[in-house]
Formats: structure tokens, sequence, C-alpha cells
């Protein structure tokens, strides 16, 4: 059976990874910490694609390369697979994981101030909240798509929004 | 299984737990970013220390917690349940304890085994860089909330063409825990 650690292992350091470039090294500088976090998601990506493919064929065409992404290598790294996948069949492919394993521990405080609404329901306002408060977490995910693609040939830009926590989509770009 | 036996296999089997690679290479692009980011090796050193302790100080909670073990009566029993538990409930690696010094307040922990560095070699460039530094710093943290003030670093690693990995663990101060109430008089 392949080598395992204990989850909270991967929890501490994607944490501690964001800690480190957007409070400690790059306090000021928030795109430059997002951009040396996607980075290092990449870098992984890259290499998990290269493993999970060593026996395979090459993938005959992008959408066979992304449905690879939302079931072979979510299930490896996430232990399930993308829940909805929806394309404009012009190059955009949205993947929405209807609970992000890594955003699972993540928690919003309910607003104070009375607009009426809970913080669990699916409003704009609370929808902007969860984006801008999960999104630092979500640059290494994205990384790691873009990375795993990359590999797969498949070269695209990648984001992420949050609507409802622990919901989140992935959205690819898919470029040239 | 007798009592006690192997404490960390049980705990390490009732955790959540992933494939090492996602770990392994994560924590290696980190490296490799510092290593980009820092010129100097001895500045990546620091960093994946810093980084080690602030882990430390929030994975001891998650240790206590699981762990379900009595409080150490000596810093033998600490560093024993170093190697025998946290290290096997976190990355399924047991070590062991050796060269104690006269007082009992200084060892080395020899690690059996290390996913960190799974498919890892590193090139001339690295001179002078402690890969997996990063564990150093956890030590020391989690220590350091369980009221001990230590210094932890490497003196053998098998990245530096050592035979073992093996961390200088020395306690250098306890911090007596102060009760929050005044006893009844």
């Amino acid at each position: 059976m392949a080598r395992e650690v204990a989850e909270s292992c991967i929890d501490s350091i994607n944490l501690e990874l964001v800690h480190t470039y957007s409070m400690r090294l790059h306090p000021t500088k928030p795109e430059l910490a997002a951009r040396r976090v996607e980075a290092i998601g990449f870098q992984v990506g890259l290499q998990l694609a290269e493993r999970y493919t060593k026996e395979r064929p090459r993938f005959g065409d992008h959408l066979e390369a992304i449905k690879f992404i939302c079931k072979d290598f979510w299930a490896e790294v996430f232990k399930k697979q993308i829940d909805n996948l929806k394309t404009n069949h012009r190059g955009v492919f949205v993947l929405q994981d209807n609970r992000f394993r890594w955003l699972t521990r993540f928690s919003l405080d309910a607003p104070t101030s009375g607009n009426g609404s809970s913080s669990g329901e699916p409003n704009p306002a609370n929808a902007a909240r969860a984006s801008q408060a999960a999104g630092q977490y979500l640059y290494f995910p994205c990384g790691l798509i873009r990375g795993a693609l990359t590999n797969l040939g498949v070269p695209c830009a990648v984001s992420a929004e949050v609507s409802a926590l622990p919901a989140c989509s992935f959205i690819v770009r898919i470029k040239g | 299984m007798p009592p006690n036996s192997r404490p960390g296999d049980a705990v390490f089997a009732n955790v959540e737990r992933v494939n090492a690679e996602l770990f392994t290479l994560t924590y290696g692009a980190i490296v490799r970013q510092l290593l980009t980011d820092f010129e100097e090796v001895d500045e990546v050193n620091k960093q994946l220390d810093t980084m080690g302790y602030n882990i430390g100080i929030r994975l001891i909670d998650d240790f206590l917690a699981k762990a379900n073990i009595t409080r150490c009566s000596d810093f033998r029993e600490t560093a024993e349940t170093i190697v025998k538990v946290g290290f096997k409930m976190f990355l399924g690696v047991t070590g062991t304890v050796t060269n104690w010094n006269a007082e009992g307040t200084e060892c080395s922990l020899i690690l059996d085994d290390n996913p960190l560095v799974d498919f890892v070699e590193l090139p001339e460039t690295c001179q002078g860089l402690y890969y997996c530094n990063m564990l150093c710093g956890v030590i020391r943290g989690a220590l350091e909330m369980v009221s001990m003030r230590t210094e932890v670093k490497f003196v053998k690693d098998v990245l530096r063409g050592d035979e073992a990995f093996e961390i200088r663990l020395k306690l250098l101060e306890q911090v007596p825990e102060e009760y929050p109430y005044k006893d009844d008089d």
C-alpha cells in the first residue's frame, strides 16, 4: 500500500504556506503572495499528474484531460470526485466541488450587523465575504489544477470562486 | 496486543490519513520556492524552522486531543513520546532516542524513515541546507506550548550523506506551570 501520513499534516502545511507568504513574507503585496503560493501548487500539480498518468496513453483532447482531473486526479488528492462539470464549449470549464475538503474546516463569523439573513444563506453579500476570506487558501489548489493540466498538455489559467462554504468552483480557461 | 505497546500505531490507525505523496511533493515545492526567494541557504533553513514552529504551536493541541497519553513525568518520557507517538501519528514513522547526556536534558532523536525525503536528491548548489528543518521547528513549537523551551537541530542528515536523520534535542528551560488559583489555606 502506498505510504500515508495524517491528513492534519496536509492541513497544517497548507495553512502555514498561506500564512508565510501572505502575512510574513509579502504582507503588503497580496498579489505577489498569491503568485508564489500558486506557483508552489503548480509544481505539485505537475508532479502529481506525471505520477498518476505514467501508465496511461496520452489524452485525446482537452475534455478528456479535464475529465481526468474531475475524476481520477480529484479522487487521489481529495478522496472524492468533482460534483459538477460545466463548459461553454468555447474553452471555459467550471469544476464544482460541493464540499471542498480543504475548506471544510473553514468557517466565517456570522455577520453582526442585522441585515436579516443568517450566514448560511447564499446571498451575494455572504458570497463576496466567503470568496474573499477563503480566496487566499484557494491559490494552492488553483495552482495544483493548472500544474496538472499543463502536464497533460492543456495550457490554461485557473481561478476559484466560493459562493457558500464549503462549496467552491474552479474555473479553467484554456489558453491558445 | 499488550496495552501501551506501540501506542502510536493505534492513534495513526484512527486518524484521517492521506497519500503521503501530496505531502512530500508539497513540502518539496515549498523548499524549492524558498530557495528561489532567498539566496542564502541559511535563510531558507531559518524560514523552514519558523514555519515548523508556527505549525508546532497549533499541532500540539491536535496531538494532545488524539494521542490519549498521560502527562510525561520527565524529559526522557517526553523524548520517547515524540518519536514513538508523535512521529507515528502524523508521519506514520517511528524513531528511537539515544545519546542521552548525564543530566537527562539532551538526547538524539533518530528517524528510522522519513516521508519528507521520498524521491528527494539535493543538488550541489544546496550545500548547507537542512531540508527537513521544518521538523525541528515543529518539535520546538509543540514543546514550548507544554512549557519546555528547547533547542532542536539536525546533526545528521541522509540527504547530506550521513547514514541517518539525527535530531539533537536539548532542554533549555522547563517553565513551571502557574496555577491560576491560590491554594486554600
